[in-house]
């Protein structure tokens, strides 16, 4: 039997029960009589924002010299000293040759500003690839001392394996914070890195000893065979193919960590959930925002396992 | 070449205690090809492993163009540098194309220059008769191109002696003759070879002497026409019967 056959009434039931959940929402939503404002939610990614430019000494408006939208105000001192101000011409509140004191507005320049919603996503994305970075390198560490010949180094990461994985992300995250930031005065945003690639290292120090002790054990014996030394066979024959073997958890585990990330915002670290926690304070857009958030978050997480996807094809020529 | 001396190696496992290598004492002259027989579970292959210290030995010596394996200031990457070795299972690196599966070992351990490597590694591989796939992956090699291509990477850094661990026991059988011409021809060229194979063809034409092994003891020597028209010991007899 063919068994793409029914496929598009398979995918006609799916378009169904999507879609029934989808007016499920509606109604629900329809009944607690939610207002929607979407239209706050785009300047909290971009806004256009308006400075004041201001005469910094008594004087005069010596002349105008307007570029496009912009106009250029030369100023003049009462002592002789000129200076130029660019401000948005529509913005314009000076005539030529007017008298004026120092910190009088001359007009306002406006220019465009991201948003909190994009700060945050910036904050969460650094956070992240930090915490990566340290976790990577953490769990590489642990992953190779736990297969080690030597007790102290096995023991020394079996305790850190357990330890961290037994234990909350966000107990774990705070006693990073309150204790071993104060001990250590180091800023938030370090024991928040800290903190979760740590985490991570725990879980990537176990995934890197599955990958290492699956590379069949003909490999190292041919390595060493032709001469090479442990390093060298670690990193030109076991590593390569233990990391071929990984990727799939590896990148999961790095998603998760994007998505853990979030937890951060308890100590105070503007990342996107707190950016979105803070916007609803003043827009009370509850709905709109976390929707938004959850979608950035999203866009991010899939990104990323599309560039997995990528990489794995990429290796699997030698298969 | 090769000097072992009551060389002993024991397991301990779940309580029972086996001396897979129970005190073998031989040599290999230079240029000499030897081969090991015996029943699975005669410590063969644990003696061969031995020879390149791919297995630790718990007693004896085994001393290979004047240097001790048993010493503990003995180099071992350095010893095995010198001594190829070719598995039952290949053990080609899968990551790695064929040119680079040969050249690998020349760069990293001899240092030499990737044009120089690459080259060796082209003649070796033309001689193996595998030249045209330098290119691939071993995951698109035939069992028994794969074999030629472990031997190619093998003799490519100039080893003093090739160990060949059951060499064509995971072929199939129309690929097993391709592999032994192989090592026929490197027999000739004046290899000094110590083989392990159930090959009593290849053992009778190729091997200046025959070991034959069981219970971790080396139970008769000879030559091939000794060992397979008059062998001794009733051991012996009873393993040729099976087998021929």
């Amino acid at each position: 039997m063919n068994s793409t056959e029914k496929l598009w009434a398979w995918k006609l039931v799916l378009a169904v029960i999507l879609l029934g959940m989808a007016a499920g929402i509606w109604g629900a939503v329809k009944r607690i009589d939610y207002e929607w404002r979407w239209y706050r939610v785009p300047q909290y990614f971009v806004y256009h924002a308006e400075e004041a430019r201001k005469i910094p000494f008594d004087g005069t408006v010596d002349s105008f010299n307007p570029e496009g939208d912009l106009i250029h105000v030369t100023l003049r001192s009462e002592t002789g000293e000129t200076e130029v101000q660019t401000i948005d011409a529509e913005t314009l509140k000076v005539s030529e040759g007017e008298s004026l004191f120092e910190g009088d507005t001359i007009g306002f320049q406006k220019y465009w500003r991201i948003g909190p919603l994009l700060t945050g996503l910036m904050t969460t994305l650094w956070i992240s690839a930090g915490a990566s970075v340290l976790g990577l390198a953490l769990g590489l560490l642990a992953g190779l001392a736990r297969i080690s010949r030597n007790y102290v180094l096995r023991s020394l990461s079996a305790i850190y394996v357990e330890f961290i994985r037994g234990t909350p992300l966000l107990v774990q995250i705070f006693i990073a914070y309150f204790f071993i930031a104060t001990v250590f005065d180091v800023g938030r945003n370090m024991a928040g890195v800290c903190a979760l690639g740590i985490f991570a290292g725990a879980y990537v120090a176990e995934i890197f000893r599955a990958g290492i002790q699956s590379v069949p054990r003909g490999q190292t014996e041919a390595a060493r065979s032709l001469g090479m030394s442990a390093l060298q066979n670690m990193v030109y024959i076991v590593l390569p193919q233990a990391f071929k073997r990984i990727l799939p958890p590896l990148s999961g585990q790095f998603i998760s960590l994007i998505k853990d990330s979030s937890l951060v915002s308890v100590i105070a670290i503007t990342d996107l959930t707190k950016s979105g926690r803070e916007i609803i304070t003043s827009t009370f857009a509850t709905f709109e925002i976390w929707l938004v958030v959850a979608a950035m978050y999203l866009i991010v997480t899939s990104v990323l396992s599309q560039l997995v996807f990528y990489m794995e094809r990429r290796l699997a020529v030698s298969d | 070449m090769i000097k072992a001396e009551n060389v002993q190696k024991i397991f301990h496992g779940r309580g029972v205690t086996v001396r897979a290598v129970d005190g073998v004492s031989t040599e290999v002259a230079k240029g000499e090809v030897v081969v090991i027989i015996g029943p699975s579970g005669s410590g063969k292959s644990t003696f061969l492993r031995c020879i390149n210290g791919l297995e630790a030995f718990n007693d004896g010596h085994i001393v290979i163009d004047g240097i001790d394996l048993a010493d503990k200031k003995t180099d071992l990457n350095k010893v095995r540098a010198e001594v190829g070795m070719v598995f039952q299972q290949f053990n080609l690196f899968p990551h790695k194309t064929v040119l680079e599966n040969v050249t690998l070992a020349q760069l990293k351990v001899r240092k030499r220059s990737k044009a120089e490597a690459e080259d060796k590694a082209r003649q070796l591989l033309d001689k193996v008769g595998i030249g045209e796939k330098e290119n691939e992956y071993p995951s698109r090699l035939s069992g028994g191109q794969q074999q030629r291509v472990a031997i190619a990477r093998a003799l490519a850094m100039d080893p003093k002696v090739m160990l060949f661990d059951e060499p064509t026991s995971a072929l199939d059988p129309e690929m097993v003759g391709e592999v032994l011409d192989v090592m026929k021809a490197l027999a000739r060229e004046g290899m000094t070879m110590v083989v392990v194979t159930h090959e009593m063809g290849f053992a009778r034409e190729v091997a200046d002497r025959v070991l034959f092994m069981d219970q971790g003891k080396v139970v008769e020597v000879g030559t091939p026409e000794h060992f397979f028209t008059e062998p001794r010991e009733e051991r012996t007899k009873a393993f040729l019967n099976q087998v021929l």
